[in-house]
């Protein structure tokens, strides 16, 4: 189906089927239950699941495939934020125009910075973008203020021109954004039972561009063009004396994959039209490194997983304190259950970057494929398993 | 005139003479082989003939057209293929998608931006890769990660690789070099085949006289960077200036 | 003529802790190999030992002074320090009032002890893996190192004084015949620096342990052939280099109070300062660090920011982009090291 073998189309479809039916997925326990905490199906956390599972499909494009490790792919999510907003400011509240605007200007940029940077390879790559990344954070931090209003960070007002739409709506307010009329903000909430699940149109708007993107992403990977960037990473000595060229093709790998992240920074500022310069500071781009290693590099579902998962546990471990720490550990005997929580307590709430940095270690240590050599490992282990039962009630049918 | 015509080529690293002034001639068709003693400058050559060097005196012609200044993409789309001493393929990618590499090479050029459309749906490059790997008797280890190969087999790969882009002149530097006997003996073999079968111009850099002997139509003998005598292999055999210079040195 | 003399002082302090950084990058890199993202953390790590000395010399104990009354006319509870108690109020004042140099003293070990756990512990196990993976596990620790620094010392900058006699300002220009007042600190971290380069320098220069390293820089598998077990003079160097970044750290913090992400800032410039230097070359590192601190300070100076606002900002990275497009090994790399 849509051009791809059999196995592509069935992780496509299950991609699909769990983002569309997130909202179910993600709010497995009733409201008023305990577990609620662990409910995650609130349209802004899924919109930040989709906005960053698309920035790491399009970083492990370049990375995954080239193995180019770009530090500073977070400037790029930046100028998309800062395009949409501005979009939104000048133009009008539809959506489809600021991030159209964000995808074109984050590739202009992505095309400036990747030529400059992919004159060299290895860690000189890895540092040059890393420089550029924190030049543009300095700059819009304080040079730029002008175009991106400083630390402050850059946000609509009421006499915003507007020029496709209006300044400020009839009870004067700051308009909000919206696709073709249908508002981004506005949520359907449906209750079975004890349950309560959320509809978000934004949220859905995401979720239909990350399919789109996958597809893309997949047909990417499946393609001459993805092939020859494999081969990059392979044996860049073999490609230069088979008559390729290397460089347009990492240039490329690198446009394309800014212009992800510039996708991704769009759709953040559609879902709430504000840009600051934090989002590009070198620990964002640090973010989405972890969340393509994480998942699996270099895979086609890994950054998805990647960031699914380092957002969930991101949104999880910062809920959780001492009290409720306590609550779970209730069972033990009173000392050993301050110990307990004494032993946890530096990896929850405020220390969930410490928990991150700590899997992070262990990820490249361990199991450099991320999560999804993992589950390969235990399905073949599963698979061994069964397979030595077999084998030994093989042998032992003959003695019976 | 040959298909390559090298003139009054030398090369300096520092305070060292490289390369003196080489004159070379490699006719169409034939197998020419450039041996000498180690530091002679043979793989300095080579790197000037397919622009990873560029030399600082003298002229490199290949087909009329100089090569000078060309990066080794440019010099390999004019025809030119090299074969490494230690096999370079692509080691993580399985060994029909190092075929089908040069395959597109040869067939889009150095740079084609084909994202949408899958492998499999291109058949004439896939079809062309197969039958390069029926040719080279490795059709049966299309779907084996090529890193996993043996050191013959990288070897084969390579040359497939190669020949798989059609070109008109074939560079293989000491493609024996560490292979056991019988190795050596199946790529005399392949190379012979290639030979028979094949319009093509192949220059050999050897060390190992029974390669050299066994395949070249024409030998150069390159002493301290500068060629000492070029021959048909019957009479360098029995040349004493090169008994001396290189094979009286072996013995 | 002051004001350029004003700048290139300016230059100095921050240039000196370039300069630290990036020697010690180098030192790890061409000996082992490796990039370590870590470094900045150890700078970092080296901050906070002079926080940490600081708050151990004035641990103390209160005692009820019943001489002195406060306003409700409560006996006066008085602190003093542990410190004060054992020498005396003059010297244990003059003490805790030396507590950054005197945190030298006990950086010097925990630094070098800290490289060996994290070279043996960590680094060792990925020599021979792709540069691609030696950064991300060294980022991951720098996290690590950060956040453990954050869980115990909070995430505000903590003020950490100078002595008293070191805290002023000289008039350096008097020297010259000029008028420039300049604070005595950075001089002293200047001086300071120059010192611990020197130190490095003669160290791999003159002595047996040096010359092996040297040799295991410039080849590593020869120096191995020859029958030196150089792995272990590498783990020193680690050491050695953990211990550079960690002093540059215990003298910064008088100049700028620490706080957990300060290696992380340093970091990115001095890996710019490497790079700008060359890859691979200890006096272009330090070269470099100096050339590009100096640039920074003056590109901050008013008449130059009314030119061009904000390029105080930018010109290091200005720089070492320029620098990297015209001449990619970098002032003083040397020929064929890292040029891909």
């Amino acid at each position: 189906m849509f051009g791809l073998d059999k196995k592509d189309t069935r992780m496509l479809l299950v991609v699909a089927v769990l983002t569309l039916c997130a909202p179910f997925i993600l709010n497995p326990f009733p409201t008023d239950s305990a577990m609620a905490q662990f409910n995650a199906g609130y349209p802004d956390l899924m919109q930040r699941f989709v906005i960053f599972g698309i920035f790491a499909i399009g970083f492990n494009i370049l990375f995954g495939l080239t193995g180019y490790l770009s530090f500073g792919h977070a400037a790029f999510l930046g100028v998309g934020s800062y395009s949409a907003v501005w979009m939104f400011k000048l133009l009008s509240m539809n959506v489809v125009p600021a991030i159209l605007l964000a995808v074109v200007i984050s590739g202009l940029f992505a095309l400036l910075i990747g030529f400059v940077s992919l004159r060299r390879s290895g860690i000189y790559f890895s540092i040059l973008t890393l420089a550029f990344a924190q030049m543009s954070f300095n700059l819009a931090y304080s040079v730029l203020t002008p175009i991106t209003n400083g630390e402050t960070g850059l946000q609509l007002t009421l006499d915003d021109p507007r020029v496709l739409g209006v300044s400020a709506t009839a009870d004067g307010s700051i308009p909000v954004t919206s696709l073709f009329g249908l508002e981004m903000r506005s949520t359907f909430e449906m209750v079975v039972g004890p349950w309560a699940f959320q509809f978000n149109a934004g949220y859905y708007l995401c979720a239909l561009v990350l399919l789109a993107v996958f597809y893309l992403s997949i047909r990417i990977f499946r393609s001459p063009f993805g092939m020859m960037l494999r081969a990059v990473k392979s044996n860049q000595q073999r490609m230069n004396y088979t008559g390729l060229n290397t460089k347009p093709y990492t240039l490329a790998a690198f446009v394309i994959s800014g212009m992800y992240a510039g996708l991704a920074g769009g759709l953040m500022a559609s879902m709430d039209p504000l840009a600051g310069a934090e989002r590009m500071q070198w620990t964002a781009s640090g973010e989405v490194v972890l969340m393509t290693i994480l998942g699996g590099a270099g895979t086609l579902i890994g950054p998805v997983l990647g960031a699914g998962f380092i957002k969930y546990f991101e949104n999880i471990f910062s809920k959780i304190n001492d009290t409720v720490l306590h609550n779970w550990f209730a069972f033990m005997p009173d000392g050993l259950e301050d110990f307990v929580v004494f032993i946890v307590h530096p990896f929850i709430g405020k220390g969930w970057h410490l928990t991150l940095g700590i899997m992070f270690m262990l990820v490249v240590v361990f199991l450099p494929g991320g999560l999804v050599e993992g589950g390969q490992r235990i399905a073949k282990w599963v698979k061994g398993r069964k397979n030595k039962d077999d084998s030994t009630s093989a042998t032992k049918n003959p003695a019976e | 005139m040959g298909i390559l015509e090298v003139k009054n080529v030398g090369k300096r690293f520092g305070g060292l003479q490289a390369l003196g002034d080489v004159n070379l001639s490699v006719k169409e068709n034939t197998v020419h082989a450039i041996i000498g003693p180690n530091g002679a400058g043979k793989s300095t050559l080579l790197n000037c003939l397919v622009g990873k060097l560029i030399p600082d005196t003298g002229s490199v012609m290949f087909d009329g057209q100089s090569v000078l200044g060309r990066k080794p993409y440019e010099i390999n789309q004019m025809g030119i293929s090299r074969v490494f001493q230690t096999p370079e393929i692509f080691g993580d990618l399985t060994v029909l998608e190092n075929m089908l590499i040069p395959c597109f090479a040869k067939r889009d050029g150095a740079f084609s931006l084909n994202a949408i459309t899958s492998v499999p749906s291109e058949t004439d490059v896939l079809e062309k890769a197969e039958k390069m790997l029926v040719e080279m008797n490795m059709a049966d280890k299309r779907h084996m990660h090529s890193a996993s190969l043996s050191r013959g087999d990288k070897r084969r790969l390579e040359i497939g690789m190669c020949l798989s882009q059609e070109p008109r002149l074939l560079l293989l530097d000491e493609p024996t070099a560490g292979m056991a006997r019988a190795d050596t003996n199946n790529t005399i073999d392949l190379l012979k085949e290639i030979k028979e079968q094949r319009d093509i111009t192949i220059a050999i850099i050897e060390h190992d006289m029974h390669v050299v002997f066994s395949l070249a139509d024409r030998i150069t003998v390159l002493a301290q960077g500068t060629p000492l005598v070029e021959d048909d292999p019957q009479n360098i055999r029995g040349n004493p200036k090169v008994r001396e210079a290189y094979l009286g040195e072996s013995a | 003529m002051d004001a350029i003399l004003l700048q290139i002082l300016n230059g100095l302090d921050k240039g000196s802790a370039y300069a630290l950084i990036a020697l010690g990058l180098t030192l790890i890199f061409g000996t082992l190999g490796v990039v370590n993202f870590a470094h900045g953390a150890l700078f970092m790590i080296g901050a906070f030992c002079a926080v940490t000395v600081q708050r151990i010399l004035n641990l103390s104990y209160e005692v009820v002074d019943e001489t002195q009354k406060d306003f409700l006319g409560n006996a006066l509870k008085v602190k003093t320090s542990y410190v004060e108690s054992w020498f005396g109020p003059e010297m244990g004042g003059a003490i805790i009032d030396w507590a950054v140099p005197i945190a030298i003293i006990f950086a010097i070990p925990i630094m070098i002890f800290i490289g060996f756990v994290m070279e043996r512990g960590l680094i060792k196990h990925f020599y021979k893996r792709e540069h691609a993976d030696q950064i991300l596990v060294t980022f991951g620790l720098a996290i690590v190192l950060q956040e453990v620094i954050k869980y115990f010392y909070g995430a505000n900058p903590i003020q950490t004084a100078s002595p008293e006699a070191l805290s002023g300002v000289a008039n350096v220009g008097a020297l010259f015949g000029m008028d420039i007042v300049y604070p005595v600190w950075r001089i002293v971290y200047f001086f300071f620096s120059v010192v611990i380069i020197g130190g490095i320098f003669s160290f791999l220069q003159f002595t047996t342990f040096g010359m092996v390293v040297r040799a295991g820089m410039a080849d590593r598998e020869t120096v191995g052939l020859l029958g030196i077990n150089i792995d272990r003079r590498f783990t020193i160097m680690f050491g050695i280099a953990a211990a550079v970044a960690g002093l540059a750290g215990v003298m910064y913090t008088p100049i700028n109070s620490p706080n957990y992400h300060m290696g992380m800032d340093f970091l990115v410039l001095s890996f710019v300062v490497v790079v700008v230097g060359g890859m691979g070359s200890l006096p272009g590192a330090v070269l470099a660090g100096f050339m590009l601190g100096i640039l920074e300070a003056f590109a901050s100076m008013n008449e130059i920011k009314s030119i061009l606002p904000g390029i105080d900002q930018i010109i290091i990275y200005v720089v070492a982009i320029i620098i990297l497009l015209t001449r990619p090994r970098g002032l003083m790399g040397r020929k064929g090291v890292m040029e891909e």
